[in-house]
């Protein structure tokens, strides 16, 4: 039996948010209930095809998943027992954002499995949260924490971003200061990227807004990194903090380059030694699964060269790096056999170490990721 | 007789006037092509004349035109290349005319770069036919036009043909014109041979293919030829006329446009300007104005990809068979490695030819500023001509340099002489001259060191004269400067392809310039990169490019790691173009950045 995660996506939002490139719409409130009946009718058809997988987690992520009735996500979580081999103890997590959540929701998907909750703060103070087209107000953080802890809730993370227009340190500091004070068990602390065609795009290049330069995000990260660790948060991936044993799973199971299937309007799959994904719109989406169309927009055949590659350019993401025993498993040579020369040049650069078991980047390493990989590409 | 039938004729228009639609017309209306064969624009034939709009080689067709007096004409078009780098060829293009048509932009009017042309054509005694283009357009202004070439050219616009080539209107007037207002060519057939040529070209088959006016006598297969500047002789094999398209006759005489072709293996030994003439009844004495024209500007050229080296050589050479002005020689750069240091006629002419190797031979290049060749007296006693700036000898072994000086003449309006003499002035010219040619245009001559033009000259005056002036330059010789060389070093190293040379008042704000230039457009490195500028030992100005902090991406797209890959093949494309520099990745653009500097 192999492990698989199955990541499901709720293209839905209030409002979009200003740095948002993700497959995610405001103002389609009505197709909600079509598109929960393709994402089921996309479930069903996996079924018997999944016969050698246990499932080891459910993400259901978004957009703005919460939006949805918890009698339908429980309806969705429902069939995906009844189709997969899901395990007792699968870590299933909702995504949500402040203010979007109430008691009563949280109870219903509590009971239907839901065990963990990550809740998108992005950032504590008020002009930061308007900047970024966030529509709740920081209290609403609170409220939202308590509802999940009073619904059974134990296993909470919180999104928050740095590299803000701008943000001092010192508001850095303080939203993960508030985060901290919350007792929560995991954060993701994002640097934010522009990404093109969002609204903060426009405005970096009208100039109205500036961003902070690589040194005071990398000041915001260093310092942000040391008071997660204070606070018992520790690093075990570039942007991720966990209590120890609180790691995402689902996370886990991408940057240990592991098979994922995506169900929902431009969600991913790395299944079978081929990655696709599934059309962006929402529309295009429904009708291509009620329809028995084709409806991957993207479908690509990974060969070993390039498996071995993204094994190492997710691993490396890691804080303990990649385990050499099982590259060697993985692919029947050692990882020296493949990449001895890059390995050697970074050593040399200290941006990376082999450590006798693992081969995992140094701090310094972890900034330049990037430069790294490149070192292993165009290698076989 | 056949010559009271002839009519030489070449036409002079600006940019987008339409001179190549007009030539298309004539073509059209006097059966020249079948409209099958038309493709647009015919003479135009490099694919990258037609996207500048510009011609880059001269071009010829004959026409044959049945007049109303009944009575069939022969009219030999000769199109000619309209840029400053190329003054000599057009000269000489001119030269096998006797007329010219002026075409000028019924709503645009007389534009300033059609003047150095015109006055050309002057100088040679052309009669100039003007002729007003694009009348059908809205914003035709014909009236005004013609008071324009009336006061500002002084030719007489009264008759000016109104056209509108695109259109096919007035078409016939312009033939009509050419027929009663330009003279037809004199010359005696008996007299011994003297045949100009203005243009050729390499055929893979027949070797050069010479385009020639005769000017007096006959020539004709099997004649013993004569290349009058260098002596060489040779059989003529072949001589036709451009109907367009190559086609034999029994003989060219006085008065005929035509080509030869006599088993040359070289565009060298028929260089535009030349005199061909018999060898067993040579000429006295060869046609007037022949220059051998010299490279001006030096630029090294490089692969970049060390191996496409050899594919490189082999196009050069390709080039050269048709470009008699283009020279090249194997040079060695630490920081670029094996490449060619190439002269030409002037920037536009190494822009062409570094797109048509980019283009036509599909090579990715690395080229360096552009420089000219300056003389050096050693102390040794020792004269050395220096063209790559890296090789200037050391400043305790020199005991002076010299640098070429050209003559610049502007014609403007006199509203921008302000400007212009400030430009002049920044660019180290020498004020000599200043006439009015009428009432509100002027003509200005500086004397001004050649590399102060070579770089953005041109664009600098178009720009603060609003596209209202024409330049041209005169090579008048070298004189002695007060230059000195000026080195930038990446991390402490000096990088032989950044080397320049430049006049030592200039040397501190160029080096800091350069500096802040490079800063900008080499990429943050994994360690701290000092750009240095420096003359001799003493740096004279500094930036620092600071260490990449950040090189990572937050996070991955909800599981979209293809995203992720490809971005990093991008990156790592974007790398392979970086040329190291010790540890230093430097991209290609920083060895042109220097050049983009004010």
């Amino acid at each position: 039996m192999h492990s698989i995660g199955l990541y499901i996506h709720f293209p839905f939002c209030l409002r979009k948010c200003n740095y948002c490139d993700f497959p995610s719409f405001q103002g389609m409130d009505e197709w909600i209930t079509p598109y929960i009946n393709a994402l089921c009718r996309e479930l069903q058809e996996w079924k018997g095809k999944l016969t050698d997988y246990r499932v080891q987690t459910i993400y259901l992520g978004g957009g703005t998943p919460t939006l949805i009735p918890a009698e339908q996500i429980a309806y969705v979580l429902n069939l995906c027992t009844s189709i997969f081999h899901v395990e007792d103890d699968a870590e299933i997590t909702i995504e949500a954002n402040p203010g979007t959540v109430s008691k009563e929701q949280l109870s219903v998907l509590k009971d239907s499995g839901v065990n963990r909750l990550s809740i998108g703060l992005q950032a504590w103070q008020e002009r930061h949260l308007k900047t970024l087209g966030r529509i709740h107000r920081n209290k609403d953080l609170l409220y939202s924490v308590d509802f999940a802890r009073d619904a059974g809730l134990y296993n909470i993370s919180i999104d928050v971003m740095f590299g803000l227009p701008g943000q001092t340190v010192d508001e850095w500091l303080e939203t993960l200061y508030r985060v901290c004070m919350l007792g929560i068990e995991h954060v993701s602390t994002y640097s934010l990227k522009v990404e093109e065609g969002t609204l903060l795009y426009t405005w970096l290049n009208r100039g109205l807004i500036s961003l902070p330069t690589q040194e005071e995000d990398r000041s915001m990260y260093y310092r942000g990194r040391d008071y997660l660790h204070q606070h018992g948060l520790e690093q075990y991936e570039i942007s991720n903090f966990a209590v120890p044993g609180r790691e995402c799973i689902h996370n886990l199971i991408y940057w240990n380059n592991g098979e994922y299937i995506g169900f929902g309007s431009g969600a991913h799959s790395f299944f079978n030694k081929e990655r696709f994904s599934n059309y962006k719109g929402i529309k295009k989406y429904i009708d291509a699964v009620m329809t028995g169309s084709k409806r991957t927009e993207f479908r690509e055949r990974i060969d070993e060269v390039n498996e071995r590659f993204e094994t190492i350019m997710l691993g490396l993401r890691l804080v303990k790096g990649i385990s050499k025993k099982s590259f060697m498993e993985r692919f029947g040579r050692d990882i020296y056999y493949y990449y001895g020369e890059a390995i050697k040049k970074l050593e040399e650069k200290n941006l990376l170490i082999d450590d006798g078991r693992q081969i995992r980047l140094t701090t310094r390493g972890m900034d330049v990721q990037n430069t790294v990989l490149l070192e292993f590409m165009g290698l076989n | 007789m056949r010559q009271q039938k002839t009519r030489n004729f070449c036409i002079i228009a600006h940019i987008d006037h339409g001179k190549s639609t007009l030539a298309d017309r004539l073509l059209e209306m006097t059966g020249a092509l079948s409209e099958r064969e038309m493709d647009v624009q015919v003479l135009d034939t490099m694919e990258l004349e037609r996207e500048r709009g510009i011609t880059i080689k001269a071009q010829a067709v004959r026409l044959v035109y049945k007049y109303k007096d009944g009575e069939e004409y022969i009219l030999n078009l000769i199109d000619t290349p309209g840029h400053v780098d190329f003054t000599y060829e057009v000269s000489k293009s001119l030269a096998a005319c006797e007329g010219a048509l002026l075409v000028v932009d019924a709503s645009q009017g007389i534009q300033a770069q059609t003047l150095a042309n015109l006055y050309l054509a002057l100088e040679q005694n052309l009669e100039i036919i003007p002729v007003i283009n694009k009348i059908d357009l809205p914003g035709a202004r014909p009236d005004w036009v013609k008071k324009q070439i009336e006061e500002v050219i002084g030719l007489d616009a009264e008759d000016a043909p109104l056209i509108s080539a695109k259109n096919g209107i007035g078409i016939e007037a312009v033939l009509d014109s050419i027929i009663e207002k330009i003279p037809p060519p004199i010359g005696s057939d008996e007299a011994p041979l003297r045949a100009l040529i203005f243009d050729s070209f390499y055929d893979n088959y027949r070797g050069v293919i010479a385009y020639i006016r005769v000017k007096e006598g006959t020539i004709k297969p099997g004649d013993r030829i004569m290349i009058m500047s260098n002596g060489k002789e040779f059989e003529v094999t072949d001589v036709g006329v451009f109907r367009p398209f190559l086609s034999p006759v029994q003989e060219l005489r006085a008065g005929d446009v035509g080509y030869i072709s006599a088993g040359i293996k070289s565009v060298r030994d028929t260089r535009v300007g030349d005199t061909i003439t018999h060898a067993n009844r040579p000429a006295g004495e060869s046609l007037p104005g022949y220059k051998h024209m010299q490279p001006m500007v030096y630029c090294g050229i490089y692969p970049a990809e060390g191996a496409k080296y050899e594919d490189l050589r082999e196009a050069l050479e390709k080039l050269q068979l048709n470009d008699a002005s283009l020279v090249f020689e194997p040079e060695t750069s630490v920081a670029l490695g094996f490449g060619f240091r190439c002269g030409f006629l002037g920037l536009l002419h190494m822009e062409i030819v570094q797109e048509r190797l980019e283009r036509e031979y599909d090579l990715d290049l690395v080229t360096t500023a552009p420089s000219v060749i300056y003389r050096v007296k050693k102390s040794n006693g020792e004269l050395v001509e220096v063209s790559n700036p890296t090789n200037l000898p050391p400043p305790v072994e020199m005991e002076y340099i010299e640098e070429p000086k050209v003559s610049v003449q502007i014609i403007s309006p006199n509203e921008y002489v302000g400007a212009i003499m400030e430009l002049c002035q920044e660019r180290r010219g020498e004020y000599k001259h200043m006439e009015y040619i009428e009432s509100t245009r002027v003509l200005i001559t500086y004397e001004m060191p050649l590399n102060e033009i070579i770089y953005d000259f041109f664009d600098a005056l178009k720009s603060r004269t609003r596209g209202y002036a024409s330049f041209d330059y005169e090579y008048i010789g070298y004189k002695k400067s007060d230059l000195v060389k000026l080195d930038i070093l990446l991390s402490g190293e000096a990088v032989d392809a950044l080397s320049t040379i430049v006049h030592k008042d200039k040397a501190y704000a160029r080096g800091r310039a350069i500096a802040q230039k490079l800063k900008e457009v080499i990429p943050r490195q994994l360690f701290e990169v000092p750009i240095q500028a420096a003359i001799g030992n003493k740096i004279i100005a500094r930036e620092t490019i600071k260490a990449l902090r950040k090189d990572v991406l937050a996070k991955c797209y909800g599981g979209d790691i293809t995203r992720k890959r490809k971005l990093l093949e991008k990156q790592k494309e974007g790398k392979k173009r970086m040329r190291q520099i010790g540890s230093v990745e430097v991209p290609q653009e920083a060895f042109m950045a220097v050049l983009k500097i004010n």
